[in-house]
């Protein structure tokens, strides 16, 4: 069936209107039906609600609900709960300033919150040091645990070291 | 129409082709949920610039540019069924665009949901030719214009689906026996359980749409964009297995019923003076099951491929140069079909 409206494309949203009590039925195309402003497409359940469902995004901790503070992204101005409604994310600096609700929604999206994949030519050495650093720091944390204090000293020298060694750019 | 392949391409029985797209955001733009117009256009300049002022002239002068809204909706229509753009994209939003390499396997769409998709499809089983490609292109184009990137989410979408290495990477699956015999749907039920989706490829009706199905991985995060690579090759190749050993046992249980189903839909295609749309893939299915397993000697399969993308809507306009109603396509599309598959080529 064709829309009534532009008599063009296939018919497939019915649309019905009621005007002061009488019905007016048409069968229009998703195009005619959206530019008559009439009805709007976004999808009843967005994928941040859906999540919401599973308790996850923040959950109750959430600074929206009951407390006066809305966590919102200083760049685009988006807020956790724009997010949460439309599913979508506002910028880049969103994943920075919402890291700690969004992890728990990457989590269940992915099964992982971490990204191990390519990473862009110029920022792969920082990475490699910095994740290096990390593991070092951890396994300092250990030694100072287990009393190892000799491996601890050795671990903090080559921790000062790689953190320098960002610093001056790699050069010694 | 297709590159002619000098060299055979891998599992071209069930794979029809091999997709892998990269969602990709310029650092300093909002996402498309907040971004105005004048930001679009800009964008828009600067990826022109990125491939059409790059100092290798060898890869500037492969693109195109297309305007979306210089279009005419046939057109766009044209690329949607050649898989270069998506339908979304085509609805023709200003300051969109498609920049597409001359041998038309590689699209960059520009302003979709994400600031950018560089796609790659190559025919057959290739994954990880696409993705060598599509990583190739994205290196490039980063050095350029920044993409959003942070250690710990990967590269940044505007949807956090396709966070981290943005990919989708697809094959498209021929899978009538798959299909006949009703086993898909085992298959679709274990495939979801671990994160990849298999859909028919045009709608829900697999059959009437030709038994075609897209093997997609969900997950972009978590995992190196190799593993998610090897992973939908491997899948991909174990249903095509199952499907090839299916073919085989159907014809064995009963080798009359195989041949004449294949044969009455040759039949009809060569013989039928009005064809729609739904029935000629659904028909072009038997006939391309019964060219693979040396049935129909007369046509070969890239015979075959070609006609699945002729027979389409746009491409069918294309091809008469000049706009049809359905009905005068029904019965262009009939004329194209028995040209083509009618021995000789005669009517």
């Amino acid at each position: 069936m064709l829309c009534q409206q532009c008599h063009m494309r296939e018919a497939n949203v019915h649309y019905t209107q009621i005007i002061n009590g009488n019905k007016v039925e048409m069968y229009l195309c998703s195009q005619c039906a959206e530019e008559k402003g009439k009805l709007t497409f976004s999808p009843q359940l967005s994928l941040g609600s859906l999540l919401w469902g599973f308790g996850l995004g923040g959950g109750a901790d959430y600074p929206g609900i009951g407390q006066q503070t809305v966590l919102r992204c200083s760049v685009c101005g988006m807020s956790f709960d724009d997010f949460r409604r439309m599913g979508k994310l506002g910028c880049p600096n969103c994943y920075r300033v919402f890291r700690e609700n969004l992890e728990p929604i990457l989590r269940r999206l992915h099964g992982s919150a971490e990204h191990t994949g390519k990473v862009p030519a110029g920022l792969a050495d920082e990475i490699k040091t910095s994740n290096e650093i990390e593991r070092l720091k951890a396994e300092l944390a250990a030694a100072v645990e287990s009393e190892q204090y000799e491996k601890a000293a050795e671990l903090r020298d080559r921790i000062r070291e790689l953190e320098n060694s960002g610093k001056n750019g790699g050069a010694e | 129409m297709m590159q002619d392949n000098v060299q055979p391409i891998q599992d071209m029985d069930i794979a029809i082709s091999s997709r892998v797209r990269l969602a990709r955001n310029l650092e300093a733009y909002p996402f498309s949920t907040r971004i105005t117009r004048a930001q679009r256009a800009e964008i828009l300049e600067k990826v022109k610039k990125a491939i059409f002022s790059d100092r290798d002239p060898d890869f500037s002068s492969g693109f195109t540019y297309y305007d979306m809204n210089a279009m005419k909706p046939l057109d766009r229509q044209l690329l949607v069924e050649k898989h270069l753009i998506s339908p979304e994209f085509a609805e023709g939003q200003n300051e969109r665009a498609a920049i597409i390499s001359r041998d038309e396997r590689v699209s960059i769409l520009v302003n979709e949901e994400d600031h950018l998709r560089l796609q790659c499809i190559y025919p057959g089983m290739q994954l990880t030719e696409a993705w060598k490609r599509c990583d190739e292109l994205d290196t490039r184009l980063d050095a350029k214009l920044g993409f959003a990137f942070d250690n710990v989410s990967g590269y940044l979408t505007c949807c956090p689906t396709n966070a981290g290495t943005g990919i989708r990477a697809s094959v498209m699956l021929h899978l009538p026996a798959l299909s006949m015999t009703g086993y898909i749907k085992n298959i679709l039920e274990t495939c979801s359980k671990i994160g990849v989706v298999v859909r028919g490829a045009y709608g829900e009706n697999s059959e009437a749409s030709g038994n075609m199905f897209q093997v997609s991985n969900q997950v972009t995060l978590g995992q190196t964009e190799e593993e998610i690579i090897a992973g939908i090759s491997n899948i991909t190749s174990q249903i095509s297995n199952q499907e090839r050993m299916l073919r085989k046992e159907l014809y064995k249980q009963n080798p009359q019923r195989f041949e004449d189903r294949v044969f009455r839909s040759l039949g009809l295609l060569q013989n039928a003076r009005i064809m729609s749309s739904e029935e000629s893939q659904k028909l072009l299915s038997d006939v391309r099951l019964g060219v693979i397993m040396g049935l129909i000697r007369h046509v070969d399969l890239k015979k075959i491929n070609d006609l699945m993308l002729m027979i389409q809507p746009a491409y069918l306009q294309k091809l008469a140069g000049a706009e049809l109603r359905p009905d005068e396509r029904d019965v262009r599309r009939a004329e194209l079909l028995r040209k083509n598959l009618v021995p000789g080529g005669s009517l």
